[in-house]
């Protein structure tokens, strides 16, 4: 399979459908590469036409700003807009929420205006159009599954129900946590503490918030954040579970569910 | 002796009246020390906000049980003050009951329904304080509260009984006279609670039922006027705040951030130095070190809070047990503007006490815990913004004082030399897709 940039899309003077904005989690990150891995897949199996930009992509700035380094942040946003506007770049999915509420909130009074989607909506839109069916070939039928929300997904932007909805075009037995939805925990990663130690306490967000997850006894916790996802494998391997629970990303989901 | 009573009646009503007004005057010259923030745009919007969140109290309901006992205090507490009308007016003319006569049959419905209000405000109080101090319901029990805050909430609960049950025994000894058919107490029938009441002071004098009964008017009346200019230096504050804090409330996405036009503009004008104005460049301050720094937005919000802790309850950091708790901030916040306020007050502006809301109230182990997950906003049933003051002390704290704890400066050197918080080559940054070739 051939991803596809912006630069090749133009050097042939057409045009993509969509810019899938990876992120630098999805990028980088070997547990987040495999995410992104089945977001291709899926764009690829449904043949949207849609590009990357590849080496030219920057941290969206999100990180730098939530620690409160806003000098970095309008560096960040002031080059990726350059980018996406030089594309002339119409519609952006990325499966980062962090980079979706940035580009879709922070960006647009800097000079970055564009429709911006999650993946999670993104496919429960696929799954609507009838574009993807799903198949019981991930086994994921009946089997019982708890989905964390994301905050920047969630309360963030009011994003509850589209990865719910492609979680029940499944068929799984979707189990929630006590605190779900506007009540959602937190894994602990948000506003730059990824990429920091946490400040003392009694214990780790990422452990109180996992172990809520593994005492609904589902089998898979789906995420729809690299960041989440991270923290509730960490999580759930502090818990020695790793063999018995996964953390998967709804796109992988979505990707194992597509057939052979 | 009748004309006495009115004149003690007006001067009371005139310097309650007169005190409550400045005390708002100067929260409100607080208020607008803070930076200057346009809220007055989408102004339907503003008002559903209005009657969904204050009116409504949307939020509340959150938690129904709780939502409709609060409900019963609010409602109480606003019903009844179409009585505390009556008293206010009968306390000017010397009259008594002035409204039943113009509005007959519908006097007794009224007054019916505003006993039952007040004996449902009187439970809803007590079960309040129980969970207070008898069931220590764990928000409650934070040291956030500890000292005033804690006996200022006690005290609130205990004056709304006894201003209830002055009310009601009021009314009853009004009833127990016109059984005994003194003429000034017009003959009212039995109301619903206080004609329970009533028999029980079937022994008592003539001369001793009117003391009651005026004890209870003046302190009826007198306990409403202590509490309105109580009000100023409370918690309870929100019953009035609530509304224009609805009304300024963001309407934006609770995800974005407040731009900075300054740095904004910066950045530009290092990419395009042919746009930089010409001249010195004007001395630029980042973020927020104390309470001026913050929106007026802020600061309102520190006046509406009533503490209840739904926002610390909330928070990731809060719960497991980090220092950060968003209660803490909207108090601090507050005190440190109420300090300020009496500073200017007494000097004609602001002398530099050495002090600051960073650092002196609320420290960088708070700050740096938070996940800026917005719990603490989606929780607040009056609409107010923790994460605003948090977030904008962090910027004071990297942008002015380049105090970054060593990941974060390093996450900030990969960002710009890397494009990427991670020490990894922009080169690989597609390296993925590689492994996806066969």
């Amino acid at each position: 399979m051939h991803v596809p940039t912006m630069a090749e899309f133009l050097a042939s003077g057409e045009q993509p459908d969509i810019l899938f904005w990876v992120g630098c989690a999805g990028s980088f990150d070997q547990r987040a590469q495999k995410i992104t891995k089945a977001f291709v897949t899926i764009l690829n199996k449904v043949g949207i036409k849609y590009a990357i930009l590849g080496k030219e992509e920057m941290c969206t700035g999100d990180p730098a700003r939530r620690s409160g380094n806003e000098f970095m942040f309008q560096m960040m946003a002031y080059q990726n807009i350059q980018i996406l506007n030089g594309y002339n770049i119409k519609k952006i999915v990325t499966a980062c929420p962090h980079c979706f509420n940035v580009l879709k909130n922070e960006y647009p009074e800097l000079g970055g205006n564009y429709e911006v989607i999650h993946h999670a909506t993104f496919l429960q839109q696929l799954i609507d159009e009838g574009k993807v069916r799903m198949t019981d070939t991930g086994g994921f039928k009946g089997k019982k599954i708890t989905y964390h929300d994301s905050c920047y997904l969630g309360r963030a932007n009011d994003i509850y129900e589209a990865p719910r909805k492609v979680l029940e075009a499944m068929d799984v037995a979707l189990v929630e946590m006590k605190r779900c939805r506007s009540n959602g925990l937190c894994c602990g990663a948000g506003g730059a503490q990824m990429f920091k130690e946490e400040e003392k306490g009694d214990t780790r967000i990422n452990i109180e918030r996992s172990d809520e997850a593994l005492s609904t006894g589902a089998k898979v916790i789906a995420a729809a954040c690299p960041f989440c996802n991270t923290m509730l494998t960490d999580g759930v391997k502090n818990r020695e579970k790793e063999n018995e629970v996964e953390v998967l990303d709804i796109a992988e989901l979505v990707a194992l569910s597509l057939g052979n | 002796m009748q004309y006495i009573q009115q004149a003690a009646f007006l001067i009371l009503a005139a310097y309650s009246i007169w005190l409550f007004r400045s005390n708002i005057l100067q929260i409100k010259k607080n208020i607008f020390l803070g930076r200057e923030e346009d809220l007055s745009d989408q102004s339907s919007l503003r008002w559903r906000n209005v009657v969904l969140l204050a009116l409504g109290q949307k939020k509340m309901f959150r938690n129904p049980t709780v939502a409709i006992m609060h409900f019963i205090i609010y409602a109480g507490f606003i019903i009844i003050n179409i009585e505390v009308l009556e008293i206010i007016l009968d306390g000017i003319t010397g009259w008594h009951r002035i409204f039943l006569t113009p509005l007959g049959s519908l006097y007794s419905l009224l007054i019916n329904f505003f006993e039952l209000l007040a004996v449902g405000v009187i439970g809803v109080c007590i079960i309040f304080f129980a969970r207070r101090n008898i069931l220590k319901l764990k928000r409650f029990m934070s040291k956030d509260l500890d000292g005033w805050p804690r006996s200022d909430a006690n005290y609130i609960l205990i004056a709304e009984i006894i201003l209830m049950s002055l009310f009601l025994i009021m009314n009853a000894s009004d009833r127990a006279l016109q059984i005994q058919g003194n003429e000034h107490y017009h003959e009212t029938g039995n109301f619903i609670v206080s004609g329970i009441i009533a028999p029980l002071f079937k022994n008592f004098s003539s001369a001793q039922l009117i003391a009651i009964e005026r004890s209870c008017w003046w302190l009826h009346i007198v306990g409403i006027f202590a509490f309105l200019n109580y009000l100023p230096y409370s918690k309870h504050l929100h019953i009035m705040l609530a509304f224009p804090n609805a009304y300024y409330s963001r309407l934006e996405a609770s995800g974005k951030m407040h731009n900075m036009q300054n740095v904004q503009n910066e950045v530009k004008y290092m990419m395009q130095p042919e746009l930089a104005p010409t001249g010195d460049a004007q001395p630029m301050k980042f973020g927020a070190k104390d309470v001026m720094d913050l929106s007026w937005k802020s600061l309102l919000d520190a006046y509406s809070c009533t503490e209840c802790g739904r926002c610390s309850t909330a928070c990731p950091a809060n719960q497991t047990g980090k220092l950060l708790s968003p209660r803490k901030i909207m108090m601090d916040t507050r005190d440190r503007l109420q300090e300020v306020g009496e500073n200017i007050k007494k000097n004609g502006e602001f002398k530099d006490d050495g002090k600051t809301l960073l650092n002196d109230y609320i420290s960088v182990e708070e700050l740096r815990a938070c996940t800026t997950c917005n719990a603490c906003v989606q929780e607040c049933p009056v609409s107010i913004n923790p994460l605003d003051i948090i977030l904008e002390l962090r910027r004071s704290l990297i942008m002015e004082d380049s105090n970054a704890p060593q990941e974060w400066n390093a996450m900030f050197g990969n960002i710009e030399n890397n494009f990427a918080p991670w020490k990894l080559s922009p080169d690989d940054r597609d390296k993925w897709t590689e492994d996806l070739k066969n």
